[in-house]
């Protein structure tokens, strides 16, 4: 490991109401959960801070639960927690899903939602998914001795490259899913990486549909994509060219083409080239909408 | 297959088989509980801590370097090449040209090349120190496009039959041009050494290598002392692959230089990040093949041009070109051949030895060609392979008669049987109808791999090891060979054990270092076991005849522990020689003419054929390898689970170069140089390998064996990208075949596929 870890300082606080009051001070230390994001920068002689706010006691942080408006995944909720739990398994698979695509098994132990969210890397994989599940982020801060609660939308939580709508004195503390995405609605994902384990997305999707039972029509759909903009994105136009289309392949088609012409903005890095993900996004995109809308995908040619 | 093993009369027979069973591994129980010490664990008292300073620039002068280290100063030491020049030190890396300097002067002529030395107490002070070394450059415009590269480092050709006249008369000719990039060896360990400074007239440097004898040349020079002055010890290894062949020199010298300096112990120890950076890599490469058929699908005659990227020194080029010109025509028949070999110099970190050393290049070309050959030429590829693979007896490019040639076809056969190619075939055409966005394939590739140094190089090498009598009726080897997770210790004690007809367990074998031991040569070319193997064998023999004698019984019988003990006693109490040496012999009469490149240019030859199965996804256009088939002829297995492991190990590095592995360079500088962006296998990418394992003996041999470390990667690359050509029905010609590459020859092939 480059770089000196004795002479790096770290903050154990036992309560929100804590971890929030260190935060608020103008020597702000960083926060860390699982550390899987950090570890990397502070191997490479990177470290973001002399200070370090480990969140690792908070229990507040911790928890899945039913609230009357949904599900409330608690911040530090780990990959692990997602794939074995029964009531993310009935009530939100697709991100049971997500998680077993995950790093492999010592990272999905480890790394959790916020520190997923909080890292904003446009090629998260938790991103995608809980864009299309139209999460919200709870952030806590402190305000005096209160601590103050506010809600954003995750579709305005990822503001820029690595950017985020939290302040800097601000913790995610819970990462909640409206029960109006999750009846109703079906889910798909797909994660195109570097290669099948332990891999940084190329192309991630994440695509919802809420069908119409007769007509059988797409009475909405919300598509998400990683790795291919500043930021992980909606992809809104493709949403619009199916609305209110029967699910076939040419409504995904369409969806496709508008895809492609608007909502996505790749680019050429080290792991991958602009013209790749443009391809593979738009295939993948016929392919997520032909397995939850029952049509077959027209890509063999 | 029955192996003549009649064929090999020179050994006695052992009343109970060591050699050929799967005996324990001799450093396994060490390394499993992790007691095995490898360099980093060292536990050196008073050691200072070494940095490199290297050059962000691939092409630069140097206009000055200051070293105002600030309150480090007085508790730090730097070197430069200046330092070293005044010191009278020779500022070279001894190898082939002599043209690489241990620290660059005046001009640096790759990215990351060393520029400067820092040691001081802790690491963190000397990350300090090093941060405070400025240098100045000067950068000028470097060469990156090996293509475009006009210095020549080394050129080679090979002239057999008249190819002119075969291009005339042939019924079709076809031509193609293959390209192939980088890959890091990614060994588990990074490279690393201790150096100590001076004591009692002896530097002792200890450290992570392949080639104690090439460190130990290589101080010698630096220093301008003789060989006993110089100790070179090798700790416990994790891996190599080539990639501890030289530049180890390199590393030791640095740290012997700053131990010099301090007058304190050193460590010099990359992290993987500077390793990945900075170490060398496999030599990228293009071939150009045409090729003269006659209209049977005979091979006429073959034009191939091979040129490699050196990069900026010349280091081990020669020799990996010359072994890629030598194997470019692969194990097939063919009285006209002609072929140019060139390594250029471009401004990047020197390539150098990687497991197969030019020939996986030549390999994937010649593989991919042939596929492509068999197309043009309406033949099934099977069929254009089997015509024309060499027989026993015939010639390859340089004119050799290879005895056991006919080999590469019991390869071939074995493994259609095994992987029941046809039916497979067919089994792949139901279904991809029955699957819109699949696709599966299979991929054949025939391929060779010469045991030993090219050439006459065993002959100049001269390899020499010793037996050593210890109490108890035990016997020592000492070797320079490097056990380097391919399991030299354990077949070294099985083989002396076998002819000694003793227990394995009353062999022992010793971590080399060169002050104990012969120079048996480096650990590299697939030589351990064939060449350095044998003269192990010869000096059994020979400690056989002389105890033999001493009790007066009849030599080649084996010992019962206790007769061998007492014989031992009473040689040694009679004031016998404790030890008996024995020397390379080039039993196989090899000749070859190193300037016409003609006749023996190996004096055994390994034979295989891989078959590989894919399945492309239409979606992503990621590949995965079903099943990799390969059967190949080793001679003798030793010890088959090593062996094995060899075999599977290579054909997985062959695997992940041909999908995965790949140097993005910036400016001649390695933009993906951490484990994160450049990707290799990991278990879920390794297919399912199923090994014929052949074994037709060579007589010299021990116990019929060849080499075999570097065969499987010659062909594992071939046969995977074969069989996404014929998945998709597309062609590739270059490495690695990421998806990106896979889809863009998808739409090239059908540009209608390109929709908006
Ligand atoms: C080998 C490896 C493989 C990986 N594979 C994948 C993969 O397949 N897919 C993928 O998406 N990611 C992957 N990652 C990235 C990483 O594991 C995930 O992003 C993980 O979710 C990060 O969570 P963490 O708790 O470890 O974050 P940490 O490293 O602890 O923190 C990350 C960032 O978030 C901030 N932060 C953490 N918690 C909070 C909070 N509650 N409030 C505010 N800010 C917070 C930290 O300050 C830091 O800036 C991989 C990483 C590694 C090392």
């Amino acid at each position: 490991m480059r770089g000196d870890l004795a002479a790096l300082e770290v903050l154990r606080p036992r309560r929100l109401a804590e971890a929030l009051a260190a935060l608020a001070d103008s020597d702000r230390p960083c926060p860390i959960a699982g550390g899987t994001d950090l570890y990397v920068a502070l191997n490479e002689g990177r470290a973001p801070a002399r200070r370090f706010l480990d969140l690792s006691r908070l229990d507040e942080l911790t928890g899945l639960e039913t609230t009357p408006s949904g599900l409330r995944l608690g911040a530090r909720t780990t990959y692990t927690e997602l794939r074995a739990s029964r009531l993310v398994r009935r009530r939100a698979p697709v991100l049971a899903e997500m998680a077993a695509s995950v790093g492999a098994i010592a990272i999905q132990n480890r790394g959790t939602l916020g520190g997923s969210l909080g890292n904003a890397s446009p090629a998260s994989d938790p991103a995608p998914v809980l864009l299309a599940l139209d999460a919200a982020v709870e952030l806590a801060a402190r305000d005096g001795r209160r601590v103050v609660r506010r809600r954003v939308p995750l579709d305005r939580f990822f503001i820029g490259y690595r950017e985020t709508a939290a302040r800097p004195d601000e913790l995610i503390v819970a990462v909640l899913l409206p029960s109006s995405a999750l009846e109703g609605w079906r889910y798909a994902y797909r994660k195109v990486g570097t290669r099948r384990a332990q891999a940084i997305s190329k192309v991630v999707a994440a695509v919802g549909l809420e069908l119409g039972a007769r007509p059988r029509r797409i009475a909405a759909a919300r598509i998400a994509y990683g790795s291919m903009a500043p930021t992980p994105v909606r992809a809104r136009a493709a949403e619009a060219a199916l609305a209110g289309r029967a699910p076939t392949s040419a409504a995904g088609r369409a969806a496709a083409r508008a895809l492609l012409a608007e909502d996505l903005h790749p680019i050429d890095d080290l792991r991958s080239s602009a013209d790749y993900r443009a391809l593979v996004a738009g295939r993948l995109l016929e392919s997520l909408l032909g397995a939850l809308g029952g049509f077959r995908p027209g890509l063999d040619d | 297959m029955a192996p003549a093993r009649a064929a090999v009369r020179h050994l006695p027979r052992a009343p109970r088989a060591v050699v050929g069973s799967n005996v324990p591994r001799r450093e396994g129980l060490e390394k499993l509980t992790g007691r095995a010490l490898y360099v980093a664990d060292l536990d050196v008292p008073g050691a200072w801590w070494g940095v490199t300073v290297r050059s962000p620039h691939a092409r630069a002068r140097i206009l000055s370097i200051e070293r105002d280290l600030g309150a480090d100063g007085a508790r730090a030491v730097v070197v430069t090449a200046e330092d070293l020049l005044r010191a009278g030190r020779d500022n070279v890396v001894h190898l082939i040209a002599d043209d690489q300097p241990f620290l660059a002067h005046r001009s640096v002529e790759h990215a990351e090349e060393a520029v400067a030395l820092v040691a001081a107490p802790t690491r963190e002070e000397a990350e300090r120190a090093a941060a405070r070394v400025r240098v100045r450059y000067e950068p000028l415009e470097p060469v990156l496009d090996f293509e475009r590269a006009e210095t020549i480092h080394k050129t080679c050709a090979i002239d057999k039959g008249d190819v002119a006249a075969a291009f005339a008369g042939a019924a079709r000719v076809v031509e193609g041009t293959y390209r192939v990039g980088h890959q890091e060896h990614a060994y588990i360990e990074p490279n690393g050494m201790v150096a100590w400074p001076r004591i009692d007239g002896v530097r002792l440097v200890r450290g992570s290598l392949q080639c104690p004898f090439y460190v130990h040349a290589a101080l010698t020079r630096l220093f301008g002392e003789p060989a006993e002055a110089i100790r070179v010890a090798q700790t416990s290894t994790g891996g190599g692959f080539g990639g501890k062949e030289d530049y180890p020199d390199l590393v030791a010298g640095h740290a012997a230089l700053l131990a010099d300096a301090c007058g304190r112990p050193v460590r010099l120890l990359y992290d993987r990040a500077e390793d990945m950076v900075a170490t060398t890599k496999r030599h990228p490469g293009r071939i150009v093949h045409r090729t003269a058929l006659d209209a049977e699908g005979r091979l006429l005659g073959m034009d191939v041009e091979v040129l490699l990227d050196g990069g900026a020194y010349v280091t081990l080029s020669p020799v990996v070109l010359s072994r890629a010109v030598i194997h470019a025509a692969g194990p097939y028949r063919c009285a006209n051949v002609r072929i140019r070999g060139r390594v250029v110099k471009t401004n990047t970190p020197p390539n150098g030895a990687f497991r197969g050393f030019g020939v996986p290049q030549v390999a994937f070309a010649l593989e991919r060609h042939l596929d492509r050959v068999a197309r043009a030429a309406g033949l099934d590829r099977v069929e254009l392979r089997r015509r024309n693979l060499l027989a026993d007896g015939e010639t390859t490019a340089t004119g050799q008669a290879v005895i056991d040639a006919g080999a590469s076809r019991q390869a071939l056969d074995a493994a259609l049987k095994r992987s029941r190619f046809a039916a497979t075939a067919r089994a792949h055409a139901r279904f991809n109808r029955r699957h819109a966005h699949l696709r599966r394939g299979l991929g054949l590739a025939c391929f060779f791999h010469g045991s030993g140094f090219t050439g006459n190089g065993e002959i100049r090498l001269a390899s020499e090891v010793a037996l050593e009598l210890l109490e108890g009726g035990r016997v020592r080897v000492l070797a320079a060979a490097t056990e380097i997770g391919q399991g030299t210790r354990t077949v070294f004690a099985q083989i002396v054990a076998q002819v000694l007809g003793l227990p394995y367990e009353a062999v022992e074998t010793v971590d080399p270092d060169t002050a104990l031991v012969p120079d048996s040569g480096p650990t590299v070319a697939s030589r351990t076991v064939p060449i350095v193997g044998r003269i192990l064998a010869d000096a059994a023999r020979e400690l056989d005849a002389v105890l033999a004698r001493r009790v007066g019984r009849p030599p080649g019988r084996p010992w019962t522990r206790r007769d061998f003990a007492g014989a031992a006693a009473l040689h040694l109490d009679a004031g016998g020689e404790r030890r008996v040496t024995a020397r390379f012999s080039n039993p196989s009469g090899q000749r070859f003419d190193e300037t016409r490149y003609v006749g023996d240019a190996y004096a055994a030859y390994a034979w295989a054929a891989a078959v590989a199965e894919v399945e492309v996804d239409l979606t992503s256009f990621e590949t995965r390898v079903l099943r990799v088939v390969a059967a190949q002829d080793i001679g003798r297995a030793i010890h088959p689970r090593l062996a094995a492991g060899q075999l599977e190990g290579g054909l997985t590095q062959a695997v992940g170069w041909a999908l995965f592995e790949e140097v993005v360079a910036r400016d001649g500088r390695m933009a993906n140089g951490q484990l994160t962006n450049y990707i290799l296998p990991t278990a879920i990418e390794t297919p399912p390998i199923e090994l014929v394992v052949l074994e037709r003996p060579f007589a010299h041999g021990p116990f019929g064996a060849k080499g075999i470390g570097e065969l499987p990667m010659d062909g594992g690359a071939p046969a995977v990208v074969n069989a996404i050509a014929d998945a998709l029905e597309i062609d590739l010609d270059r490495l690695p075949a990421t998806p990106e590459r896979i889809a863009a020859a998808w739409l090239a092939a059908r540009p209608e596929r390109r929709r908006a």
